[in-house]
């Protein structure tokens, strides 16, 4: 028995004598887990030297003890690791979600208590500290305006860039854009915004405006196409490179011309990826503060006019609530907090739904 | 319609990699030309030449002159769009276009080089499809995907796509490889009609098949790894596969070699 017991570790194992296996019954995992909370929570208050978040982490590596043993006693070492490993794996996954469920959570359960028609309807024109109303309508328009703005001008902008370094580029020329991209994407955004406000506001928008420096809407969406442009670029050029060979052959061999081809075919199938960048790139564009601030200067009033005045944003409006001494800005705060997120939540699923809309998916 | 491909000296150039060399041979019209060749002998690069895809690759160049009825494509002044529209492609995977339905895979060619009408559209792509043995397995479903086809029906797809265009030569490279017995079988035959208009060029791996289709066969090989590929002998195919005068051809045919 000790030779064959032996060499079954040296040898690859042998042909097991059955398919089948002993396995824990259905309860054992919830039931290991009930049990290792229990006592960790005795042990926990026993000892009196932590609250409910020691009891779950010190029950969750109980949790994993008990199960590798009890699964190592009846299923055998493979089984034992393989659920140990899994019951790892879903431990991540719920740690890199509570950070969002609570942030959602915060939001939800702070912003509703000015989630209320007025909000959506007023700006902050004339409201004092002891005024409980104000809204921003303002800073909505705001951030459409920008960041609508600065859509426009990266999207077709980002995507030719791609288009140029994936289809065209070729050599030294090629390889310095596609450098600068990559260094274009650590830009801080309050560098973007001291740019914009030296090169836009202070030297070309006096030209436009009788010889004085003027804030507007468009010099903050310059800004935050400066922060757009490097993440479209590199999200559209890797959806691009992962549209195959063979179908752009394929066209070619049809006789198509090379940037029929690229519109036609290269760009159609790749749609759905270069949306998932454009819209990771507008989300955050819309929560950037700094350069608005800069070079948009905020303000409490209703400007619809992006070339001209003072136009403040959803995040400007965050910031100069949360640090207002009114008592009653920072349920203001909240709530823009939240309508930015819903803002880009929906403009996000819109986006999904639009490029998803190609009838053959349906 | 059919036209004669001749290529003179013909020799492909990956980057610094010569890959084949003075190529010579003559393809007549509405005929099947079979290329046979171990792997890496610079059949299908020779095949690609033929309608300057070969030259799609960073760095892939061809010299030597190849003529379709005494014009020749590598002319400064001839246009590579015309070129491959003369000289369509079928390749070795299906490849239909994922984002288009069947009808508009098939008429794909047509759509994109400027062919609107509606009308016009749908005679073509029936007369393809119908070309390409296709028509009534998908005529009730024109608008669904073009991928949600089986394999061998999608290069079937692939064909009709190519045909459509109403090119004069067709290349086929090793369309059967990715298909089962069936949809090989369907795809042969095939050939066989399509022989009436075109001219066919076929690279194949399956002897039985170039047997089976070609009227001449060409039979490629090097030396080893990294010499470039050459012709070793190019004859009508009974001659090859029954009494070839060349005896690397004999090795390969039988089995002794590759």
């Amino acid at each position: 028995m000790t030779t064959t017991a032996t060499s079954h570790r040296t040898r690859p194992p042998a042909q097991p004598d059955s398919l089948r296996a002993k396995r824990l019954p259905w309860y054992a995992a919830p039931a290991i887990a009930v049990v290792a909370l229990a006592l960790s929570a005795v042990i926990v208050y026993g000892a009196g030297v932590g609250g409910p978040v020691l009891v779950v982490v010190l029950g969750a590596i109980l949790y994993l003890v008990g199960l590798f043993t009890a699964a190592n006693a009846v299923e055998g070492r493979r089984s034992a690791r393989n659920r140990t490993w899994s019951a790892l794996i879903h431990s991540a996954f719920v740690l890199a979600v509570l950070p969002l469920v609570s942030v959602v959570w915060t939001l939800v359960s702070k912003g509703a208590s000015r989630l209320d028609a007025n909000f959506f309807q007023t700006s902050m024109n004339n409201i004092g500290a002891r005024d409980a109303n104000g809204g921003a309508y303002h800073a909505i328009v705001g951030t459409l305006e920008q960041v609508g703005i600065a859509t426009l001008i990266t999207v077709p902008l980002g995507v030719l860039c791609a288009i140029y370094i994936v289809e065209y580029g070729r050599g030294k020329f090629a390889f310095a854009i596609r450098f600068f991209v990559d260094v274009m994407t650590g830009i801080p955004s309050i560098v973007s915004g001291l740019f914009v406000l030296a090169f836009w506001v202070l030297i070309v928008s006096p030209w436009f405006n009788d010889g004085r420096p003027s804030f507007s809407g468009f010099a903050a969406a310059l800004a935050l196409s400066v922060l757009m442009l490097p993440t479209i670029v590199r999200s559209t050029e890797e959806m691009l490179r992962l549209v195959p060979a063979p179908l752009r052959e394929g066209a070619y061999a049809l006789g198509v011309p090379k940037w029929k081809t690229i519109l036609r075919v290269v760009l159609p199938t790749a749609l759905p990826g270069i949306v998932t960048g454009v819209m990771l790139a507008i989300a955050r564009a819309a929560g950037e503060t700094a350069p608005v601030l800069l070079v948009a200067g905020g303000g409490a009033a209703i400007n619809t006019n992006p070339f001209e005045n003072n136009q403040s944003s959803l995040s400007l409006f965050v910031y100069q609530q949360a640090g207002d001494a009114s008592k009653y800005a920072p349920a203001r705060a909240w709530t823009a907090a939240l309508t930015l997120v819903a803002l880009v939540l929906i403009l996000t699923i819109a986006a999904k739904l639009l490029a998803r809309r190609n009838r053959l998916s349906r | 319609m059919a036209k004669r491909v001749s290529a003179t000296n013909v020799t492909a150039y990956y980057g610094g990699f010569k890959a084949i060399e003075n190529i010579n041979l003559t393809v007549e019209p509405k005929t099947v030309t079979a290329l046979i060749g171990p792997s890496g002998c610079g059949k299908s690069t020779f095949l690609r030449s033929i309608n300057r895809m070969h030259e799609v690759l960073p760095g892939a160049r061809v010299e030597g002159s190849l003529t379709i009825d005494d014009q020749d494509i590598y002319d400064r002044d001839v246009d590579v769009t015309a070129v491959r529209r003369t000289i369509g492609m079928v390749f070795q995977r299906p490849n239909p276009f994922p984002t288009m339905s069947i009808f508009e895979n098939v008429v794909a060619g047509l759509k994109l080089n400027g062919v609107r009408k509606k009308s016009i559209l749908e005679d073509a792509a029936e007369k393809a499809l119908r070309a390409a043995n296709l028509w009534g397995e998908v005529k009730d479903r024109l608008g669904k995907p073009g991928a949600g086809l089986s394999g061998g029906q999608q290069q079937r797809l692939c064909i009709a796509r190519t045909i459509a265009v109403e090119p004069q030569v067709v290349l086929m490279d090793e369309p059967c490889s990715a298909l089962d017995p069936i949809s090989t079988l369907a795809i042969e035959d095939l050939m066989f009609q399509l022989k009436d208009k075109f001219t066919i060029i076929i690279v194949t791996h399956n002897m039985q098949q170039a047997a089976r289709v070609s009227d001449r066969t060409a039979f490629f090989s090097i030396e080893k790894t990294g010499d470039p590929g050459r012709l070793i002998e190019y004859d009508n195919t009974q001659k090859i596969f029954s009494n070839p005068s060349v005896k690397k051809t004999e090795d390969y045919i039988t089995g002794r070699f590759g």
